[in-house]
């Protein structure tokens, strides 16, 4: 059942169009999360759900009530949602106040929302800083701040904006895990909006891509990775040179990974015969003559398919048994006189390959 | 440069003996300024925040308006309550010339502009996440623009020691309205400026140190209380 639908959503900023005929549905119980560039649209589009701005058109349906209808009470639909901003905002009060204070203006903080306040304390690790000044935080123990004060009312609908951007990995792994641990315990439907498509692969259940304001595609996050809609989708999803292949032996953290028939040295954990997706840039691949003796693990055989220049730059696509995007200089193709046809070698380290587990989403 | 040395002396003098008639002064000045001080923050605040929650046309004239005033000098807030409040002014029938009323009313118009305008600028000092942040918090409106006003209590209260501090210092209103009457409208600033002109610069000097000192303990007093919230 979906808790909330928004329906041909536009918003407008003078004549600019911030987001464009977007109609999306969420599930109950969802992590749904928004990924586009910065500018897409993705803060316009939280922002409107959450009623802090008026669309120029559209509704939002939330729990099947039109809460974009002017006659309904906004304070009262806003209740039922929380936000949390991308910039980490806390008041200038204590930490436990911070967590109280949705309590404090619902006129519903008893005893035992006292104690409920103290115990989300201590899941997101700051158990004994109810009485330090919310200021003196850091950024990442801010955003885990503005996170319980977001689920302390226990809302039917979690809005997060880019709740990691500015944080380091430690505080991004804590605030995904406990996003993900207020969702699988409380059932909560979350929405999140994210520029890190990696993000948005470990989190979310499905991934709405918004680019220029619009809702280019929606799908599961294999569905987007592997076939997205268009180039530019896969432009930003990044997603060059991404293969899928299965672990054929496991030597001490050193995976080899069957693509295409061809064996591919990476580092990872998985065990055996596990299905995985790889991912190696087109930055990291080294075209060499000869097999170059180097650290590199990796050196395949094979021959150029295309050569396209962009800039400075030239991507060139070879053919080792599955087509390998490499980007190199101008200069190189010049002075190794690449052409179509030619056989070489193309290198890449282990840890150049980014494994990934097939999800069975 | 030896009166200044008598003064302090002096002025440590009055206040440890308890003269009764500059503990009189000094009290008076006290009350008067902050009955001040508390009109003007009652009428002040909630004109600033109106200002700043509402977008008009012409609010940045407004605003500048305000600032203006900022250096309206004592004596024209003087003159102007003079002419409402004299017996032949349209106030006259309330006879409110020569009271410690007078006195107030003068002082509340001098420090109303200082007190909105700085209130304005607090407010505005606040960070826009705060008001997103209380409403996504289920906050009404009325309770996100109190929560503002909270957060921006540090730079409330600075507003609200300087329009105590302007009115407890001004003399030209508190002459010109309350006349200097002994044991009446008597108050510190006045008392300062009656015995210059009399010539004992050191009792004028060390009421001036009384009256520093009073400003003194009400701004520190009210630092301790904010820094409990």
């Amino acid at each position: 059942m979906a808790i909330l639908e928004t329906m041909d959503l536009e918003q407008r900023a003078g004549a600019s169009v911030l987001l464009s005929k977007v109609s999306l549905s969420v599930e109950k119980g969802e992590i749904f999360a928004v990924i586009g560039p910065t500018g897409a649209g993705k803060t316009t589009l939280l922002r409107l759900i959450n009623l802090l701005d008026r669309p120029a058109a559209g509704d939002i349906i939330f729990d099947g009530q039109k809460i974009t209808d002017p006659s309904c009470d906004t304070v009262k639909a806003r209740r039922r949602m929380a936000m949390v901003f991308q910039k980490p905002a806390v008041f200038n009060n204590t930490v436990y106040e911070n967590v109280a204070y949705p309590l404090k203006v619902r006129g519903t903080h008893g005893k035992t929302e006292k104690s409920a306040v103290h115990q989300l304390l201590e899941t997101i690790g700051l158990g004994g800083y109810a009485r330090r000044k919310a200021k003196t935080l850091s950024g990442g123990e801010a955003q885990r701040v503005a996170l319980a004060r977001a689920v302390v009312v226990k809302p039917d609908l979690l809005l997060l904006d880019e709740p990691t951007a500015n944080l380091d990995p430690v505080n991004v792994k804590m605030i995904e895990e406990l996003v993900m641990r207020f969702n699988r315990e409380r059932g909560l439907t979350v929405i999140m909006s994210t520029h890190d498509m990696q993000q948005a692969q470990r989190v979310a259940n499905r991934i709405g891509v918004l680019m220029n304001g619009q809702l280019v595609q929606v799908g599961r996050p294999g569905d987007i990775f592997y076939s997205p809609d268009n180039a530019r989708i896969a432009g930003f999803v990044g997603m060059r040179n991404m293969f899928r292949g299965y672990i054929v032996r496991n030597e001490l953290g050193i995976a080899v990974i069957n693509i295409g028939g061809r064996d591919i040295q990476t580092v990872s954990d998985l065990p055996v015969e596990s299905a995985v997706e790889i991912y190696i840039r087109p930055e990291d691949v080294v075209l060499a003559m000869t097999a170059a003796s180097s650290s590199a693990r990796n050196n395949l055989r094979c021959s150029i398919t295309s050569l396209s220049s962009i800039g400075p730059l030239c991507t060139v696509t070879v053919d080792c048994g599955f087509p390998l995007e490499v980007l190199v200089t101008d200069k190189s193709v010049v002075e190794m006189g690449l052409s179509q046809g030619q056989e070489l070698y193309a290198s890449f380290k282990a840890s150049a390959v980014r494994v990934l587990p097939s999800m069975p989403r | 440069m030896q009166e200044i040395w008598q003064a302090l002396v002096q002025s440590v003098n009055l206040i440890v003996s308890l003269d009764p008639e500059v503990i009189q002064i000094s009290l008076r000045s006290l009350y008067i300024s902050g009955c001040s001080i508390l009109i003007a923050a009652l009428f002040c605040i909630p004109v600033g925040g109106l200002i700043h929650f509402h977008d008009f046309s012409g609010k940045r004239v407004v605003i500048n308006i305000i600032q203006t005033f900022y250096s309206l000098p004592t004596v024209v807030v003087g003159l102007m309550v003079f002419l409402f409040i004299s017996r032949s002014g349209p106030l006259g029938g309330l006879e409110l010339m020569f009271t410690p009323t007078a006195v107030v009313i003068g002082q509340v118009i001098l420090i109303m502009p200082v007190l909105t305008g700085m209130t304005i600028s607090a407010l505005s000092g606040v960070d826009r996440a705060i008001r997103d942040t209380a409403l996504s918090s289920g906050a009404s409106n009325a309770q996100a623009m109190w929560a503002i006003l909270f957060e921006a209590r540090f730079a409330v209260v600075g507003a609200l020691i300087l329009g105590f501090g302007r009115a407890i210092s001004e003399v030209g209103a508190a002459l010109m309205l309350g006349g200097n009457i002994r044991g009446y409208t008597r108050i510190l600033t006045t008392a300062i400026s009656l015995e210059t002109q009399r010539g004992d610069l050191v009792l004028a000097l060390a009421l001036g140190i009384i009256l520093i000192s009073i400003a003194m303990v009400v701004s520190i007093t009210m630092n301790i209380l904010l820094q409990r919230y």
